[in-house]
C-alpha cells in the first residue's frame, strides 16, 4: 500500500508540474513521467496488458506526436495566444463537470463491488480478451466505431483546404 | 523467489549486460572491417593483431575527449538524451529467452531474466520509447540541424512502428501467445515461424531497419543534409552513447527477430544432440545457435548498409504509410483466412 501512495504522490506531483512548467516541451516531458507512474499503478493492480498498452500507446505514440508538434511550431511566450474570459469560464465549467462525473463514477464503483476483486487475474491478456470479446463485445465494438469516425473526421478536416482551392 | 534462483537471475542479468556491451563494441569493429571488405580496403589494422584492439582504443578516445555542452542548450535534457538512448537500448533484452532450461546441480533454471506474459508487447514498448532519447537530445542541443534530425527520427519511428505492430499481430494469430518463452518453445526442431509467416518477417525486418535508424533509413543522421543529425552538438562519451545505443539496438533487434521468426535456440536435430550431450551442454549449444543467428542478422544489417544508398525522406514516408501498412493489413487478413480454412 505504501508503494501505491508513493507512486500516487509522484503522479500528482508530475501532473502539477505539467501545468506549471513554463516551457511547453518541459511540460510534455512531465506528462510522459505522469503516464509512466500510471503504468506502474497498473502493474501494481496486476493489470499487465493495460499497463503495457498505456506504455505503448500513450508514452510511445501519442506523447511522441505531441512533442513532435511542439518542437515544430516552436511555442514561446510572445506567440502564445491570449485567452479571453469566456474561454476561461468555459474551461472551469468543463473541468467542474469532469470532476462531478469522476466522483460519481468512483461512488458507483464503490457501491457495486468491482469485478477486480472477484478475479485478481482479470488484467492478464487471456482473461481480459475473454471478457472484452464476450461479455462487453457491444461497448467494445461501439468504441472502435467511435475511433474510426474520429479518424475519418481528422482526415476530412486535413484535406478540406486542398479541395476548395 | 529462493536465493538460488535469485543468484542465477542476477548472474544472468550481469552476463547479458556485459555480452551486449561487448557485442556492441565489436560491432563497430566488424562494421569497419566489413565496410573495408566491401570497398576493397584493409580497414583498421594498427591496434593489435588485425586491429582487434581498435574498439578499446576508440573507447579510450571517446572518454578522454573534451566534453562540450553548448551554452544555449537545456543542460539537464542535453545529458538526459544520450542516457535515455542507451538505457532503452539495454532494457530490451530482459525478456528474451537465451536458451532452454539448464540444469545446475539438481535444479532446472530458465536462461531468461524474466518471462512476463506480455513479453512481446514489452519489446514493442521499449522500441517505441527509444525515440525519446533522440528527440530530447536533438531538441536540447538548440541547433536547427539537430532538431531536424530529431523530428525526422520521431516521424520515422512512429510511422514504422505501426507496420511493425501489424506484422506482430499476424505472428500472434499463429502463435496464440505473447510470451517469448512460449514462442521460442513452440518452434522446436525446425518448426520455425518463418515457415508460417515468411511475409510477416519481411515486413518486420524492414521496420527493424527503420527503428534502429540503419541505412537505408538513416535519415535522422544524414550528413549531406544535416551535418551530424540529432547528435551534431554532441562530443566525447555522450556522442559515444548515441553510437553505442545504435549497435546495442541492432543486437537486440537481431535477437528479437531470431526469437520470433528464426526458431530462437532451436535447430533441426536438437533432440538427437540433447540425447547425446545431457541437460547441461545441450541448452548451451542452443544458446550458441541463437547467438550465431543473431550475428548473421548483425552482418545482414551491415551488408545492407554498405550496399544500398539511403532513401529520400518523402520516399521513406511513402514506403511506410502507403507500402508497408496496407501490406501488413493484407498479411493479417491472409493469415486469418489461412487459419480459418486450413487449420
Amino acid at each position: 500500500m505504501s508503494i501505491f501512495y508513493f507512486i500516487a504522490f509522484l503522479s500528482i506531483l508530475f501532473a502539477v508540474l505539467v501545468i506549471s512548467a513554463k516551457n511547453p516541451v518541459h511540460s510534455i516531458l512531465y506528462l510522459v513521467l505522469t503516464f509512466f507512474t500510471f503504468t506502474i499503478q497498473y502493474i501494481l493492480l496486476n493489470a499487465q496488458f493495460v499497463a503495457i498498452v498505456n506504455f505503448i500507446v500513450y508514452m510511445g505514440a501519442i506523447l511522441v506526436l505531441f512533442l513532435y508538434t511542439l518542437m515544430l511550431i516552436n511555442l514561446n511566450k510572445n506567440s502564445e495566444p491570449m485567452k479571453t474570459n469566456l474561454v476561461k469560464i468555459a474551461a472551469v465549467l468543463g473541468g467542474g463537470c469532469l470532476l462531478v462525473v469522476v466522483v460519481a463514477a468512483l461512488k458507483a464503483t464503490g457501491a457495486s463491488d468491482p469485478v477486480l476483486f472477484k478475479d485478481p487475474n482479470l488484467g492478464l491478456v487471456k482473461n481480459l480478451g475473454k471478457v472484452l470479446f464476450d461479455e462487453f463485445l457491444l461497448p467494445f465494438e461501439i468504441s472502435s466505431l467511435l475511433l474510426l469516425s474520429a479518424m475519418v473526421g481528422a482526415v476530412l478536416l486535413a484535406t478540406k483546404d486542398t479541395k476548395t482551392a | 523467489m529462493e536465493t538460488g534462483e535469485l543468484i542465477v537471475r542476477l548472474v544472468l542479468i550481469v552476463v547479458i549486460f556485459l555480452i551486449s556491451l561487448v557485442i556492441a563494441m565489436y560491432s563497430t569493429y566488424a562494421e569497419r572491417k566489413i565496410a573495408a571488405f566491401f570497398q576493397d580496403r584493409v580497414g583498421p589494422n594498427r591496434a593489435g593483431p588485425a586491429g582487434i584492439l581498435q574498439p578499446l582504443a576508440d573507447g579510450a578516445k571517446m572518454f578522454l575527449k573534451e566534453e562540450i555542452i553548448p551554452t544555449n542548450s537545456s543542460k539537464f535534457l542535453f545529458i538526459v538524451g544520450p542516457s535515455l538512448a542507451i538505457m532503452t537500448a539495454c532494457i530490451g533484452s530482459a525478456v528474451i529467452p537465451w536458451g532452454q532450461q539448464i540444469q545446475i546441480g539438481s535444479k532446472l533454471y530458465d536462461l531468461q531474466v524474466t518471462d512476463i506474459n506480455v513479453g512481446l508487447l514489452y519489446i514493442f514498448g521499449v522500441v517505441s520509447l527509444g525515440v525519446y532519447g533522440i528527440m530530447i537530445g536533438g531538441w536540447a542541443s538548440n541547433n536547427k540541424y539537430s532538431l531536424l534530425g530529431a523530428i525526422r527520427a520521431a516521424s520515422q519511428n512512429i510511422s514504422y512502428e505501426i507496420a511493425m505492430g501489424l506484422s506482430i499481430i499476424a505472428l500472434l494469430m499463429v502463435t496464440n501467445t505473447l510470451s517469448l518463452k512460449e514462442i521460442a518453445a513452440q518452434q522446436h526442431g525446425w518448426h520455425w515461424n518463418i515457415l508460417r509467416q515468411p511475409f510477416g518477417f519481411i515486413l518486420f525486418i524492414v521496420c527493424a531497419f527503420a527503428e534502429t535508424n540503419r541505412t537505408p533509413f538513416d535519415l535522422p543522421e544524414c550528413e549531406t543534409e544535416l551535418v551530424g543529425g540529432y547528435h551534431t552538438e554532441y562530443s566525447s562519451m555522450k556522442l559515444g552513447f548515441y553510437l553505442f545505443a545504435e549497435y546495442i539496438n541492432m543486437f537486440v533487434s537481431g535477437a528479437v527477430m531470431a526469437t520470433l521468426y528464426w526458431g530462437s535456440y532451436n535447430y533441426p536435430g536438437m533432440d538427437w544432440v540433447a540425447g547425446h550431450t545431457g541437460p547441461v551442454i545441450a541448452p548451451l549449444i542452443g544458446t550458441v545457435v541463437l547467438f550465431a543467428k543473431i550475428f548473421l542478422f548483425i552482418f545482414f544489417f551491415m551488408w545492407v548498409r554498405w550496399t544500398i544508398p539511403r532513401f529520400r525522406y518523402d520516399q521513406l514516408m511513402d514506403l511506410g504509410w502507403k507500402g508497408l501498412i496496407p501490406l501488413a493489413i493484407a498479411n493479417i487478413i491472409g493469415t486469418g483466412l489461412w487459419i480459418t480454412f486450413f487449420k
